[in-house]
C-alpha cells in the first residue's frame, strides 16, 4: 500500500509537466486553432535558456523561471507574426506541418551545436534535499514542481475563463470580425496568446531542467504523449487538459509499477479507448 | 602425351594465377559507418565514429600504396528495420565491403545477419550484446570494443567482492538490456550474491522516479543499471535526487560512456565505478590520438571507447587487406585473416581476434573523479584497476559460438 502512495505522488509530478504542456497546447488550439507541433521544441528552448542564463550570465534558477518564458515567448510571437498568421482560416493540416517543420529545424540546430547527450543543470540550493514522508522519500524539488505548476495552471485557467481579457479572447475566437468592430486589436491579442502558450511550454522546460538532462530531444520525446493528453482531454478545453494531464501522469505512474514494459504505451491505449467512446475527448464539445 | 598433360597443367596453373592476380590487384574498399546519428547514442558513436573511420583511413597510409578507400555513413535511428534496409542497400547497390560501428544491440544483431548473408565484413564497436560472438556469431563478424559479458564480469565481480551481494536491476527493455542483465546475474550469483528484483523500462525513458522508488523499496545493496546513454544519465541524476546514495544503496552503472559522465556532471557522477576498454587519458598514445581527434570534432570532444574501437578495428582490417595484397571482396576470407594477425594498435594495445570474432584486450575499472580532482573539461576518470583481456572476456571454452565446434 505504501508503494502505491509513492507511485501516486510520482505520477502527480509527471502529471504536472503533462498538464503545463497540454495547457499551453490547449490555449493555442482553443484561441488560434493551430495544432502547435513546435511545442516540444519550445519547451526544450526554455530549458536551454535556463542553462545559458546560469552558465553564461550567472543568473539563478529563480530568475530563469521568469526570464526564460519571456524570451521564448517573444521568439514564439515572432514566429506567429512572421509565419503562423498567414495560415489563419486554412485547414489545420497547414499549421501542423508548419510547426512540425519549425520543431525539426530548431531541434536540428540545437543538436548540431550541443549534441544529443545533453548538459547538466543542478537543482537550486534552496530546493535541494528531501523529506521522508514515511511511505517515500520526496525530493523537495519534486514537491515544488507539483505545487508551482498547479498554481500556474489554475492562474491560466482563471485568466482565460474568468477575466475581462479572457472574455475578449474567447469572443475573438468565436467571431473575430465582430470583436474588431468593438475596437479591439484582435491580431495583437492572438499574437500575445500564442506568446502565452509558448511561455507556458518554456516554463515547463525550466522546471524540468534540473530533473532531466537539458537535451535537444527532450521535447520531441515528450510532445507525442502530451498530444495524446490533449486529445483525451478534449482539444481546446482548458480545464480538461489540466485535469487529464495530472490524471494521466498518475495512471502512467501506476503502470510503471504494475507493468513497467507498457508504461510508454498506456497513454495511447487510453487515447484509442477514449476516441472510440467519445471522439471529442472527455471534456470536448463537438465542433 | 606427357608433354600435353604438363602443358595443360601449366595452362591451368597460369589461368589460376592470373585470376588470383586480378583479384589481388583490386585495391578498392568501401566502408559504411552505420550508426545512430541523431538519437540518444549519437554522441558516444554517431558522427564521431565516422570521423574515427576517416582517421583510420588516413593513418593506414594505404592510399600511398595505391588503394582507393571511400567512406559513407548512415543513420539507423535505433530501428532494426531501418538498419537492415541500409545495410542491404549498401551491399547491393553501393558495393560496400565493410560495415563498422552499429551501436544498439537490437540493430546490431539484425545487421549481423545481413552481413553474413552478403558475405561482407562487420566490425562492430558500438553494440554491447555478447550474443554477437556467442549464439549468433558469424564468420564475417569481429566484435571490437566491449560486450555485456565483459561489463558484467569486470564491474559485477568487483562490486560483489566489495560486499554488494544483493542486486536490483533497472533494465532497458530490449536485446541489450536483457543480455546485460542476464550476464550480470550470472556473475552475481556465481560470486555468492543474490538478485532480489528488477524492472524493465522502455528505451528512452525520461522519468525514472517510479522505477527508482521500486529499487529503493527492494533494499538491495546494489542497483544495477542495465541501460545506456540518456537512460543511464537520467537514472543516475534522478537517483541522486531521491537520496539513493545516502540511503546506503550503491548505483552500478554497468555501461557508462565518457559522454554520459560529461553530461551528468562530476557533482552528481563522482564516485561511480564502471568499466571501459579505452579512455583518452590512459597513456601517451591514447592522448596523442585523442588530441588529433578532438581537434576535428565539432565540440572538441575526445573519442569515446566506441569511436576508438571503430578506429582500431578498421586499422586492423587494413592490416589484413594489406597482408592479402588486395581486396578479395570475400568477407569471410578477410575476417579469417584478421583472426590470424595479432591485434596491436595504439589505442587498445596488444590483443587478439578470437575464432568467434571476439577481440580480446585489457579492460579498465574507472572511478569518476571528484570535481576538485578534475583539471580540464574532459578530465573525468581515474583508473582504479586493470582486468587482463583473457579474464575480462568470455573464455573460448564457454562461448556458445557454432564456429568453434568443428
Amino acid at each position: 500500500m505504501q508503494a502505491l502512495y509513492a507511485q501516486l505522488l510520482v505520477g502527480l509530478i509527471n502529471g504536472s509537466f503533462y498538464a503545463l504542456l497540454s495547457l499551453g497546447l490547449a490555449v493555442i488550439f482553443g484561441m488560434l486553432n493551430i495544432i502547435n507541433f513546435a511545442h516540444g521544441a519550445l519547451y526544450m528552448m526554455g530549458a536551454f535558456v535556463a542553462y545559458f542564463l546560469l552558465n553564461l550570465g550567472g543568473i539563478s534558477y529563480w530568475w530563469a523561471l521568469l526570464i526564460a518564458p519571456i524570451l521564448v515567448g517573444i521568439f514564439g510571437m515572432i514566429l506567429e507574426r512572421t509565419m503562423l498568421q498567414w495560415l489563419t482560416g486554412l485547414d489545420h493540416l497547414y499549421g501542423l506541418l508548419l510547426t512540425f517543420g519549425i520543431a525539426l529545424i530548431v531541434q536540428g540546430v540545437f543538436q548540431n551545436y550541443f549534441g544529443s547527450s545533453g548538459l547538466p543543470y543542478a537543482i537550486p540550493d534552496q530546493l535541494k534535499g528531501g523529506v521522508n514522508l514515511g511511505f517515500m522519500f520526496l525530493p523537495i524539488y519534486r514537491g515544488w514542481v507539483v505545487i508551482f505548476s498547479l498554481v500556474v495552471c489554475l492562474a491560466t485557467w482563471f485568466l482565460i475563463e474568468k477575466t475581462q481579457l479572457g472574455a475578449y479572447l474567447r469572443a475573438a475566437t468565436e467571431n473575430p470580425t465582430l470583436v474588431r468592430a468593438f475596437g479591439i486589436n484582435v491580431p495583437r491579442m492572438i499574437t500575445l496568446t500564442y506568446g502565452l502558450g509558448v511561455g507556458l511550454a518554456a516554463l515547463a522546460g525550466v522546471l524540468s531542467a534540473p530533473i532531466n538532462q537539458v537535451r535537444p530531444l527532450m521535447g520531441a520525446d515528450l510532445i507525442i504523449v502530451v498530444f495524446a493528453v490533449v486529445v483525451i482531454g478534449g482539444m481546446g478545453s482548458i480545464m480538461g487538459s489540466i485535469i487529464t494531464g495530472f490524471a494521466l501522469g498518475v495512471i502512467e505512474g501506476f503502470t510503471k509499477y504494475y507493468y513497467p514494459e507498457a508504461s510508454n504505451t498506456v497513454v495511447f491505449v487510453l487515447m484509442v479507448l477514449v476516441l472510440l467512446v467519445k471522439p471529442t475527448g472527455l471534456t470536448g464539445r463537438a465542433a | 602425351m606427357k608433354n600435353m598433360i604438363s602443358a595443360l597443367l601449366l595452362g591451368t596453373a597460369l589461368t589460376l594465377a592470373s585470376a588470383g592476380l586480378a583479384s589481388a590487384q583490386d585495391k578498392t574498399v568501401k566502408i559504411g559507418a552505420l550508426s545512430d546519428q541523431s538519437g540518444l547514442y549519437a554522441d558516444l558513436a554517431g558522427p564521431g565514429s565516422t570521423l574515427a573511420a576517416q582517421m583510420a583511413v588516413e593513418d593506414s597510409k594505404l592510399k600511398d600504396k595505391g588503394w582507393k578507400i571511400d567512406i559513407i555513413s548512415g543513420d539507423h535511428q535505433n530501428k532494426p528495420d531501418i538498419g537492415t534496409t541500409i545495410a542491404r542497400q549498401w551491399f547491393d547497390v553501393d558495393k560496400v565491403d565493410v560495415i563498422v560501428d552499429v551501436p544498439n544491440s537490437g540493430v546490431a544483431l539484425a545487421v549481423n545477419n545481413v552481413v553474413k548473408e552478403k558475405n561482407g565484413v562487420y566490425i562492430n564497436s558500438g553494440a554491447a550484446t555478447s550474443d554477437l560472438t556467442n549464439a549468433q556469431c558469424s564468420p564475417n563478424t569481429v566484435h571490437w570494443t566491449y560486450d555485456t559479458y565483459m561489463l558484467a564480469h569486470a564491474t559485477g565481480q568487483a562490486l560483489v567482492k566489495a560486499g554488494g551481494d544483493t542486486w536490483f536491476f533497472l533494465t532497458a527493455d530490449y536485446a541489450f538490456g536483457a543480455a546485460l542483465e542476464r550476464d550480470t546475474t550470472a556473475v552475481v550469483t556465481a560470486n555468492g550474491g543474490k538478485v532480489v528484483g528488477g524492472v524493465k523500462h522502455p528505451l528512452n525513458t525520461a522519468d525514472f522516479s517510479s522505477f527508482l522508488l521500486q529499487a529503493q523499496a527492494s533494499k538491495a545493496k546494489i542497483i544495477g543499471l542495465a541501460n545506456a546513454g540518456g537512460d543511464t544519465t537520467n537514472s543516475i541524476k534522478q537517483a541522486a535526487e531521491f537520496g539513493i546514495g545516502k540511503g546506503g544503496q550503491k548505483l552500478a552503472g554497468l555501461l557508462l560512456f565518457l559522454t554520459d559522465v560529461k553530461a551528468i556532471g562530476l557533482d552528481t557522477a563522482q564516485g561511480l565505478n564502471f568499466t571501459e576498454t579505452f579512455y583518452w587519458d590512459l597513456n601517451d598514445q591514447t592522448r596523442a590520438f585523442s588530441k588529433r581527434f578532438s581537434e576535428r570534432m565539432k565540440n572538441s570532444a575526445p573519442p569515446t571507447m566506441v569511436q576508438a574501437g571503430v578506429y582500431a578495428g578498421l586499422m586492423h582490417y587494413f592490416k589484413a587487406l594489406d597482408a592479402l595484397g588486395g581486396n578479395p571482396h570475400d568477407g569471410a576470407k578477410i575476417v579469417a585473416k584478421m583472426k590470424e594477425i595479432p591485434a596491436d594498435d595504439p589505442l587498445f594495445g596488444k590483443g587478439e581476434v578470437q575464432a568467434n570474432g571476439r577481440v580480446i584486450h585489457n579492460a579498465y575499472l574507472f572511478e569518476v573523479k571528484k570535481p576538485s580532482e578534475s583539471k580540464s573539461p574532459w578530465d573525468l576518470y581515474k583508473l582504479v584497476g586493470t582486468v587482463p583481456g583473457d579474464q575480462a572476456f568470455t573464455p573460448l571454452d564457454k562461448s556458445s559460438c557454432a564456429l568453434l565446434k568443428k
